[in-house]
């Protein structure tokens, strides 16, 4: 299936280096089966997808790891410090993940509450100072807060990933304009990451105009996660394609589509 | 010898090397990276580290995630 996109200009995706052609960044988590999750992926069409960092399991140790079932040759492996409570449980996750050896990116996520997963962003500031200097290309999970995006970028990190709605609720984009401030005044890449629920939410943060949007629950949790994973790939690219376009402006009267003149008496 | 691995203690044949007890465990050393005592040890240098009694070591992979 061909979309419109051909007949718009854009530029590919690049963060710290790495450029990509798909704005759909996916993660691997809760999906039903990891066959499910392999062919969802691929539906999604994204390049980037995030893992996380966890103790082996010592009993069955051959069939967890999610490597298995994702080629990294073909895949931009993006570890994240998801569960970390801490700035130094958060460099220690991305150490480790990094010495897995595949890049130097992470996904940097310092949580701060457990029933909103909100970030603690004294403590995302901190490890994001510190993984920088050590090499890390980091990409910021964030709220929407424009200071703390602002922060961020002087501190070196590559991208920002402001949030659409907490982590894995699906209310999608809750705040447009405040997606849209950081967007305006950050000159590295924002991507928005977690919180959306349908492929409506993803085109409607596409049309924010930001450069990517990354996600995992609404795919995995959908009924049908391949076929989610298809629209999902569609709407980021609607969405995409109708912010380059320029939308019309809003009027609140309404103005006809045919010609007054030439009516009949 | 009793060291901790993964938060779990466990009985370990003393003066085994870390690239030892991965094999003991039936790890691929390439398929996971190795904390010992809250210290990163690379792959290459697994075979150089000897596990003491007590010492605490983690083993983690990557697993799905968001």
């Amino acid at each position: 299936m061909t979309t419109a996109i051909e007949t718009v200009r854009d530029e590919p995706l690049t963060i710290g280096g790495r450029t990509f052609q798909s704005r759909l960044l996916v993660g691997t988590g809760k999906y039903p089966d990891m066959e499910t999750m392999a062919r969802a992926i691929e539906a999604s069409g994204a390049e980037v997808v995030t893992v996380a960092v966890r103790r082996v399991n010592l009993d069955r140790t051959k069939e967890s790891s999610v490597l298995h079932h994702l080629d990294p040759k073909h895949f931009f492996l993006l570890a994240n410090t998801a569960g970390c409570y801490t700035a130094e449980d958060a460099i220690r996750y991305a150490r480790l993940a990094r010495e897995a050896g595949f890049n130097d990116f992470v996904k940097l996520e310092v949580i701060g509450d457990e029933e909103t997963l909100l970030p603690d962003v004294a403590g995302l500031l901190e490890a994001a100072k510190v993984l920088v200097q050590e090499g890390f290309k980091v990409l910021a999970y964030t709220n929407e807060d424009l200071v703390t995006a602002l922060r961020l970028e002087d501190a070196g990190c590559a991208a920002v990933m402001p949030l659409a709605s907490p982590i894995g609720s699906g209310l999608g984009l809750l705040n447009p304009l405040s997606i849209r401030t950081i967007k305006r005044r950050l000159h590295v890449p924002v991507i928005v990451d977690a919180g959306v629920g349908t492929a409506s939410d993803a085109c409607i943060t596409m049309e924010q105009g930001v450069d990517g949007i990354l996600m995992n629950t609404a795919i995995a949790a959908a009924q049908d996660p391949v076929a989610m994973a298809h629209a999902m790939r569609l709407a980021t690219t609607a969405g995409r394609a109708a912010y380059l376009a320029g939308r019309m402006p809003r009027r609140e009267v309404a103005m006809p589509s045919s010609p007054t003149k030439g009516m009949l008496d | 010898m009793d060291v901790v691995i993964n938060g779990e203690r466990k009985q370990i044949t003393p003066g085994v090397t870390l690239l030892e007890l991965l094999n003991e465990l039936e790890l691929d050393p390439r398929a996971v990276v190795v904390e010992h005592n809250r210290k990163i040890v690379r792959r290459v240098g697994l075979a150089d580290v000897t596990v003491q009694d007590g010492d605490a070591v983690e083993l983690v992979h990557f697993v799905g995630g968001g």
